[in-house]
């Protein structure tokens, strides 16, 4: 069986799983407690800090751990408009964020906020002009995600982020959960402020986010309880799991350049092989556009993929039945059978944006997987070719 | 700046005038540069008479430009475009930095300094071709030589034409221990560190001394403090001495006195004695300390001159005349305030009486500590029991020795 379904959870590396185990059975005690045994958890929880801070270049105190990639966007953008909202009541994201923020901001305008949001181009990518011009005075926040997780199109963050050093009023927040160990992440030389990272996504463990607050900035806390992280994220801290989740971003990161440059290699096969196909259409960046080292407009780790005319469910499952696990449109909302909203906003017609496919690699792949996956592809679309159902092609 | 600096330019202090001492004073500085960019493998220093250079070779300027602030001794600095020695590049580099100004500034003005005399324009002529230039590109911008929003500077030095825009001021002071040693009493709350940066800073060679009352004060205060210490060693990147001095059983004698409106004075007399006794051990000929005048009932000007007494050595209190906010201020900018505010009860907040006396009379405290049975021996013994840290610059943080290092 081939996995690929990274970008919806990775299988954890077996260091982390070790450190998991070994943290979880020798230090059970509640990092509040006074007594020797909570101040080692507390102490680990302070290291896994460091351990993660130093890997961005930043300070320790400036990192929140929170449950996840969710909630790490809803507490960011959540705590950022509500405590900043004397300022202004103006947000501005994209319209292909993930469910984790767009939902939030949907939730935001019922609370009075006026939100803008902003439309991609063909190859699912805004641009830091769109932001310049959508700013308004009211503007408090602005949020945009590095790497789409449908499509993997990068977008411009550096450069929004430098466009927003100039108004230091207005706080910027990326969502770097698709991102983090497939690209590199500068996020003071980027001007960013608030950053959301999830560990399962890198080969970490279930259960911890990274929730990245510069300092100077104040979040309302989206949960009451007993006061850990600083106030910003109460209840009882998952210090086994953190641990764990630190070590895994080290990885991760330490090993980003040579990752990117494994996975655009075979980025690139696929995109090649899936282009030669007339049925199949490859959804933003095609084969070159994962670049080499800084110039990619599209993460090396995700392709998707359009076959109009079938369910995509049904390819899923017979890619299965041939050894091929991989996801339609996100995980997270493959379950409902409407068009991808991302697909949709990158001005795909209604039979490909309801057809998307996605693919998403990990460290175990090499060419010979990406040439197995092609020809499992071969054997499906042949088998489905007579099924198609062309009158639903525009 | 939006755009990537190609070096930083950074200026010497005030110890440049000092004419005997300069080699050694610069070769200091230099040293503290050396070991801040360290981590930045790939940056190299060019040192030119009076001048110091980074190049910094695709590094980050903001990861760089944060360290520089506090390198004492360093005035200022700018981040640097460097271009040809030709007027084309020259002039494309301009207006390149003039456009990446935020916000976009109104007014200009271009400076000029030649040093390199075989350049074929003069400076006169330089300023009109690269400011005409400028000009030429963005018609909103007009020229003013007295007040300009954004100055411009070019200089033609054998290294290279270097424009830059921004002077960013840095610490100051003299170079790390040029000034010789002093103790600093460090208490674990807002204002002793910032006395200790701002010794640092004149030159001060700093050894921190702190007073524990273990169990009434508990193992996260010590660690508190061996944090803020670490933090100043950090900022002055050479190691320092930490005096951890047990405090009970001269503390809990005091309370035993029936004198607890005075007790604040009679623990801060003691501290003192320690203090000194401490200082004389180690070679120091001052005691610093983070009192700012009537801010507590041990810093009015009658406390200070009850305390004071019973030391010879002089006796610096930097933030004397600060105010608060100004001192929050400071403590922020060099990161002690979050460790400074974590509540853990330390000794000058241990056993606090309702009312200190703000006024106490010294023949009342001397007559109180006269019938303190072996006062000078506790003393003595606190001084001979002291507790000895070294804390090293780059070391591992106390949190970074949790655990096993293979779970990380």
């Amino acid at each position: 069986m081939y996995y690929f379904d990274h970008s919806a959870s990775s299988p954890p590396h077996e260091e982390v799983v070790r450190t998991l185990t070994e943290v979880m059975v020798q230090h059970y005690a509640n990092p509040s407690s006074l007594h020797r045994g909570g101040q080692e958890a507390s102490k680990l929880l302070e290291r896994a800090r460091v351990v993660i801070a130093k890997q961005f270049g930043t300070s320790p105190s400036e990192w929140v751990f929170t449950s996840g990639g969710t909630e790490s966007n809803n507490a960011a953008i959540l705590g950022a408009a509500r405590q900043y909202r004397g300022r202004g009541r103006h947000l501005i994201t994209t319209q292909i964020e993930h469910p984790s923020v767009y939902d939030t901001f949907k939730k935001l305008e019922h609370e009075g906020f006026r939100v803008t949001y902003l439309p991609v181009d063909r190859e699912g990518r805004i641009t830091a002009d769109q932001v310049e011009q959508a700013l308004t005075a009211e503007t408090i926040l602005v949020s945009v995600m590095h790497v789409n997780n449908e499509t993997g199109a990068i977008q411009p963050i550096h450069e929004v982020g430098r466009l927003l050093k100039g108004r230091p009023r207005i706080l910027f927040h990326v969502d770097g959960v698709q991102s983090v160990g497939k690209l590199p992440v500068s996020l003071q030389e980027s001007g960013i402020d608030l950053f959301s990272a999830s560990a399962h996504k890198i080969r970490g463990p279930r259960g911890v986010g990274l929730l990245y607050v510069r300092q100077g900035i104040e979040l309302q806390p989206i949960l009451a309880g007993g006061g850990q992280e600083n106030g910003l994220r109460p209840g009882t801290e998952n210090v086994a799991a953190i641990v764990a989740a630190a070590k895994a971003f080290r990885l991760a990161i330490e090993s980003q350049p040579a990752r990117h440059s494994q996975m655009s290699k075979l980025r690139r096969r696929l995109a090649e092989w899936l282009e030669s196909k007339p049925q199949l259409f490859v959804n933003g960046g095609g084969k070159e556009a994962a670049g080499n080292g800084k110039n990619g407009t599209v993460a090396p780790h995700i392709i998707n993929f359009s076959y109009p005319g079938m369910k995509p469910e049904v390819v899923v499952h017979m890619l299965e039945e041939h050894g091929i696990l991989a996801s339609t449109k996100s995980a997270c909302s493959s379950k409902d059978s409407k068009p991808s909203r991302i697909l949709e906003a990158m001005g795909c017609d209604n039979a490909r944006a309801s057809s998307g496919i996605r693919i998403s690699f990990g460290d175990e792949h090499d060419e010979k997987a990406i040439d197995w996956l092609c020809a499992q592809l071969e054997l499906v679309t042949t088998k489905l070719a007579r099924l198609e159902r062309k009158e639903e092609r525009s | 700046m939006t755009i990537k600096p190609d070096l930083i330019l950074i200026r010497f202090g005030e110890f440049t005038i000092k004419g005997r001492n300069r080699k050694q004073f610069e070769r200091r500085l230099v040293e503290q540069v050396r070991r801040v960019v360290s981590p930045f493998k790939t940056v190299k220093l060019i040192q030119t008479f009076g001048r110091l250079y980074i190049e910094l070779n695709e590094e980050s300027y903001e990861a760089i430009a944060k360290e520089l602030k506090h390198v004492f001794g360093i005035v200022s600095f700018s981040p640097v475009l460097r271009a040809e020695m030709e007027l084309e590049s020259i002039r494309e580099r301009a207006l390149e930095l003039m456009l990446s100004c935020v916000p976009s500034p109104r007014t200009f003005k271009v400076s000029v300094r030649r040093v390199v005399k075989s350049f074929p324009h003069e400076s006169q002529a330089m300023n009109h071709l690269v400011g005409g230039h400028v000009l030429r590109a963005m018609p909103e911008l007009k020229v003013d030589v007295r007040n300009p929003e954004v100055e411009l500077r070019l200089e033609l030095q054998p290294e290279g034409a270097f424009l830059f825009t921004d002077v960013v001021p840095a610490a100051g002071g003299f170079p790390y221990g040029t000034n010789g040693k002093a103790m600093l009493m460090l208490s674990g709350g807002i204002d002793s560190p910032v006395a200790g940066y701002l010794a640092m800073r004149k030159g001060l060679e700093i050894e921190a001394i702190h007073f524990h009352s273990y169990p009434f004060t508990s193992d996260q205060a010590k660690e508190k403090v061996i944090t803020l210490a670490r933090r100043l060693c950090e900022i002055s990147g050479v190691p320092m001495k930490l005096h951890l001095v047990s405090f009970t059983e001269i503390q809990t004698s005091f309370t035993q006195c029936n004198q607890d409106h005075l007790i604040i004075t009679l623990m801060r007399r003691s501290m003192m004695r320690i203090a000194q006794k401490l200082a004389e051990k180690s070679g120091a000929l001052g005691i610093v300390t983070g009192d700012s005048l009537g801010q507590v009932a041990s810093q009015t000007l009658s406390s200070m001159n009850v305390i004071g007494r019973t030391v010879d050595l002089p006796l610096l209190r930097p933030l004397i005349m600060s105010d608060k906010q100004e001192i929050i201020n400071l403590a922020e900018e060099i990161g002690t305030f979050a460790t400074s505010i974590l509540p853990y009860e330390d000794c000058c907040t241990l056993f606090v009486p309702k009312s200190p006396s703000t006024n106490p009379n010294l023949n009342v405290v001397m007559k109180v500590e006269s019938f303190i049975p072996r006062l000078d021996e506790m003393i003595a013994e606190a001084v001979a029991t002291t507790e000895e840290i070294v804390l090293r610059p780059g070391e591992q943080h106390e949190a970074e020795q949790a655990g096993q290092d293979d779970w990380f």
